[in-house]
This record gives C-alpha cells, sequence and structure tokens, in this order.
C-alpha cells in the first residue's frame, strides 16, 4: 500500500547522515543478561509475585523492606476454574520466568497453588521460592520471604550484561489512545522495524483480537499459510460470537472505538482497524497464533496474540508470552507502562508532543510534516530500541509506570 | 516542498486527515496522496481539528466511506466536499 511512499522515503533517507540504513541491521548488538535457559533479558528485576489478592500486602512490605526488589500487586487469584485459571497460571509463571526478571519470590495465602507457580517458574533455571501464609501469618511470612528476597537481590546485582546480538530481543507491539496520526506515522513506525529486524531474527508479535474487526480480511491474508489464515479467522470470528455479540451495545459504549479515539478523529472500528494493522509492515507474516500470555515456540518470526486490545491487560499477557521489548505507538497520548518490560512510546501527533512529551521517547511528528521519512523513523525506533535494551530508562520507567493488569475469562466461582 | 495540510493514505479514498494544528475554515490546503506522493488543493470549508478528517467529495447519505483504499462505514447524512467528517456524519457497519 506504502511502497510509494517508501520510495520517496529511501530517496530523502540517503541525505540524512548517519542513519542506520547505511549499516547491516543484523549487525546491531546490545548489552544484556544472558539467563539460565538461554533467553537474553534487557532489565535484572527481582521480583515479588503475589499469587493472590490476599497477598499483596505482605509482597508490597517485602519490597519495601528489601530496595531493589518488585512487588507485583494485582486484584486476582481467588476460586478461578477452568481456562480462566489456567490463564491466569500462565500469566504468573510467564511473568515469573520473562528473562527480564532474574530472580523470583512467590507468596500465596496457601502453599498449593503458590507451588504451581514456583514449579512453573523453576523450569527457566532460575532462581525462584515460595511462602505461603496461613500458618504462619503476615509478619513472619515477611520475615522469611524478606530474607530470600534479600540473597536474591544481592546476587542479582553482580550478574553482568554481555554483548548479544540483536536477535536475541523478543519485540511485542500494541498500541493505545490511537488517531489517525497512529495510522499515518507511529504504527507504520514499527511496521518498518519489524520490516528491518524480522529478517535478522528476532522475535515480534502483535494481537487485540476485537481491534483487527474491520481489516480481518487483511490481516487473514498476512498468514504464513492459507490454513493458519482459516485458523486466524475462526478465532476472531469465535471472538466476535462468543464475546461481541452475546454483550454488544451501541458503538460498544464508546470503547471500540474509545472517547479518546474519537476525539483524535478516528470515526469507526474500521478505520481503527486499518491504522492498527500498520504495525506489522509491509513483509511479514506470522507464523503461529498465541493464547493469551503463550510464549511462542516456533522459531523466529512474527506472531499473534489473541488478546485484549485494552493497553495494561494486552502488554502484561505479552510480557507473560516473553517478549522483552514493548513498542507502544500512541497518538492521544496513551502513558502505559508495565513492571518488568521496558514499554517504548511512539507518537507521530505534534500536540500530543507539545502537551505531554514526558510520555513518549520517539518523536515521529516529522513524517506529518513530509520532513521525515518513514525508514527514518523506523531507523529512529531501532536506535531507541538498542539503547532501551542497554537500559535507557523509557518515559513510563522513569515515571513509575507500572501496570501490571491479568486478563479476566469469566466470573470466579 | 511546503508542509501539508492533509494526508491522505491511498488515490481513491473520499476522505483526508489534517495533520496541523488550528486549520480555519477557507484555506486552500496542500493535500498529499502518501501512497504515491502526489498533491492536490482543496478548500476547507469549516475549522477541522487536527487529526480530523475531511471529505475529498461530495458523498450521499448511505455511501461507503473509504480510506485506506478501504471500507471504514457509511454516511449517516450527505457529506459536502471540503466539509468535517466524522460521528457526526459517520458511523461503522459493524456493532
Amino acid at each position: 500500500m506504502h511502497q510509494h511512499s517508501q520510495r520517496a522515503v529511501a530517496a530523502s533517507a540517503a541525505q540524512t547522515a548517519g542513519h542506520l540504513a547505511s549499516q547491516n541491521y543484523g549487525d546491531l548488538t546490545f548489552h544484556g543478561w544472558r539467563r539460565e535457559n538461554g533467553r537474553v533479558g534487557v532489565r535484572n528485576h527481582v521480583i515479588i509475585l503475589p499469587l493472590d489478592d490476599l497477598s499483596n500486602a505482605a509482597s508490597e512490605a517485602v519490597a519495601h523492606q528489601i530496595k531493589g526488589a518488585m512487588a507485583l500487586p494485582h486484584a486476582y487469584g481467588r476460586l478461578q476454574f477452568g481456562k480462566d485459571l489456567e490463564l491466569f497460571f500462565r500469566t504468573l509463571i510467564g511473568i515469573g520466568s520473562n528473562p527480564n526478571v532474574a530472580a523470583v519470590v512467590v507468596i500465596g495465602i496457601e502453599e498449593g497453588w503458590t507451588k504451581i507457580v514456583v514449579d512453573g517458574i523453576a523450569k527457566t533455571g532460575k532462581p525462584v521460592t515460595g511462602f505461603g501464609i496461613e500458618g504462619h501469618g503476615d509478619i513472619a511470612t515477611v520475615a522469611r520471604a524478606a530474607h530470600a528476597a534479600k540473597h536474591y537481590v544481592q546476587w542479582a546485582s553482580e550478574l553482568q550484561r554481555e554483548v548479544c546480538p540483536m536477535s536475541d530481543l523478543w519485540i511485542s507491539t500494541k498500541c493505545g489512545e490511537s488517531d489517525t496520526t497512529t495510522g499515518l506515522s507511529s504504527c507504520p513506525t514499527v511496521g518498518n522495524m519489524y520490516d528491518k529486524l524480522l529478517p535478522q531474527g528476532i522475535y515480534g508479535v502483535f494481537g487485540e483480537t476485537s481491534e483487527i474487526t474491520g481489516a480481518e480480511h487483511l490481516c487473514e491474508a498476512r498468514a504464513a499459510t492459507p490454513e493458519l489464515g482459516e485458523r486466524w479467522f475462526k478465532m476472531w470470528q469465535a471472538y466476535q460470537d462468543e464475546v461481541i455479540e452475546a454483550h454488544k451495545t451501541d458503538d460498544l459504549s464508546d470503547s471500540q472505538p474509545t472517547k479518546g479515539n474519537i476525539a483524535g478523529g478516528l470515526t469507526t472500528i474500521e478505520e481503527k482497524a486499518m491504522g492498527n494493522l500498520e504495525k506489522i509492515g509491509r513483509n511479514a507474516r506470522y507464523i503461529d497464533i498465541l493464547e493469551p500470555a503463550e510464549a511462542p515456540a516456533k522459531g523466529p518470526g512474527l506472531y499473534f496474540m489473541d488478546s485484549s486490545s485494552a493497553a495494561a491487560e494486552c502488554v502484561t499477557l505479552m510480557a507473560a508470552g516473553g517478549y522483552v521489548v514493548h513498542t507502544f505507538p500512541t497518538g492521544q497520548g496513551n502513558i502505559i507502562g508495565n513492571p518488568i518490560i521496558p514499554v517504548i512510546k511512539i507518537t507521530g501527533n505534534p500536540k500530543t508532543m507539545r502537551t505531554m512529551s514526558e510520555h513518549i521517547d520517539v518523536d515521529v511528528s516529522g513524517i506529518l510534516r513530509r520532513d521525515q521519512t518513514l525508514t527514518q523513523a523506523g531507523d529512529a525506533l531501532i536506535g531507541m530500541i538498542q539503547r532501551t535494551a542497554n537500559g535507557r530508562l523509557t518515559a513510563a520507567e522513569s515515571l513509575g509506570h507500572r501496570e501490571f493488569v491479568l486478563t479476566k475469562l469469566y466470573r470466579s466461582a | 516542498m511546503s508542509i501539508p495540510q492533509c494526508l491522505v493514505h491511498a488515490p481513491h479514498d473520499s476522505c483526508g486527515v489534517i495533520v496541523v494544528e488550528g486549520l480555519k475554515g477557507g484555506t486552500d490546503m496542500l493535500c498529499l496522496i502518501t501512497e504515491n506522493d502526489t498533491t492536490f488543493s482543496l478548500k476547507a470549508l469549516e475549522d477541522i481539528p487536527i487529526g480530523h478528517k475531511v471529505a475529498l467529495k461530495d458523498i450521499a447519505s448511505g455511501e461507503t466511506i473509504i480510506k485506506y483504499g478501504e471500507d471504514i462505514g457509511r454516511a449517516i447524512a450527505p457529506i459536502k466536499k471540503g466539509t468535517h467528517l466524522h460521528v457526526h456524519n459517520v458511523k461503522t457497519k459493524r456493532w
């Protein structure tokens, strides 16, 4: 669709000194932590992971006591069952297993489910210990868990970064508070990055099942095989039938598009979906469909994850799938972050740059003025991914955004 | 090239996006089609905020709206060329 503009882009990119296009993207490296299972992280967190809502207080007390440990409070973990419970465990185990996490302390109200999460994370080979509160109380549990956390924090502080090829990066994407500028600039910037880095062997992922509505024929066609495209379409249709049709209201109660989208000029879900799909670039084809929070298992390439379009839910699911850096195009200025993976914000909206620039890592508003080409914007994003992987804190990290939001499939028992 | 006030994704789109702040009615806009880098001019008939869309032709009620060369919904009122095209005159064909 944008082949012509990419030609124009290449012409003026050649005039820009020092841009990455003159390099071989395969030669790019970063400094990361190689974990016990061979995966590479770009952060070195020690996390205190509550199994359930009841254990948030003890987890936060441990993180308060032990500097450098981070608690991840959340709202669930009690009386879930069936597929909803499977997703819950997959999410917690995936977050603990993410290579951005060096070591984990799990605290739960009882030891049975706590052990399920501990055993799941232990498969990575990283240090992990669990504590149950029942029979001990909060205070004794906090003391026991704090000793473990102190040991982990000191141990992790001595782990060294090493030079790793860019192909060791798993880079996810999801956009938010989109407007018409995202489809024109920030989403195609992410697409340009994927067009350049996927051939180098990175893992990519996109999702947002409801937000493909209107572009489902195009998304189906981007599957690696017709059979996979058919599977994708069935998954999308199932979401329409089981969730949308069962619960829908006129205009989905201003949820798709959102009030923010509409204020930014997006009119319909079809229009929003077209912009959304710009994130996967021109060339890549997705090679598998992941369940929410599922880790990819078919090698390097682009994946689709069946996920909510709500920012914090989607990014949390992708982090649980093992992705270590997230690219987040925004138009009106979504401010989301994640506790364990850096979320890089990209905007092309000059008004958002003017009014809330502290939330933005990569400014691609030059695309709208036609003084920045798409390939230059893609290179600027790749440069920011590299700097972020090397340790630069994102806007969201420096502002303390740690949105950790679990996706729930249905009511608890 | 001067800075365009309006970007259009594809040649047959019936709407374009205003990409400058404070666009006033009466402005002769430079419009650029990003797919093939061709330009044309269009008079905006009213103030349109940045990020919002302008109709590139007269559109009848019920007509399909094209952006990215694709169907993005339908007009629920007649829309005059050069005027604001948004939720007051366009609706999804989905939910």
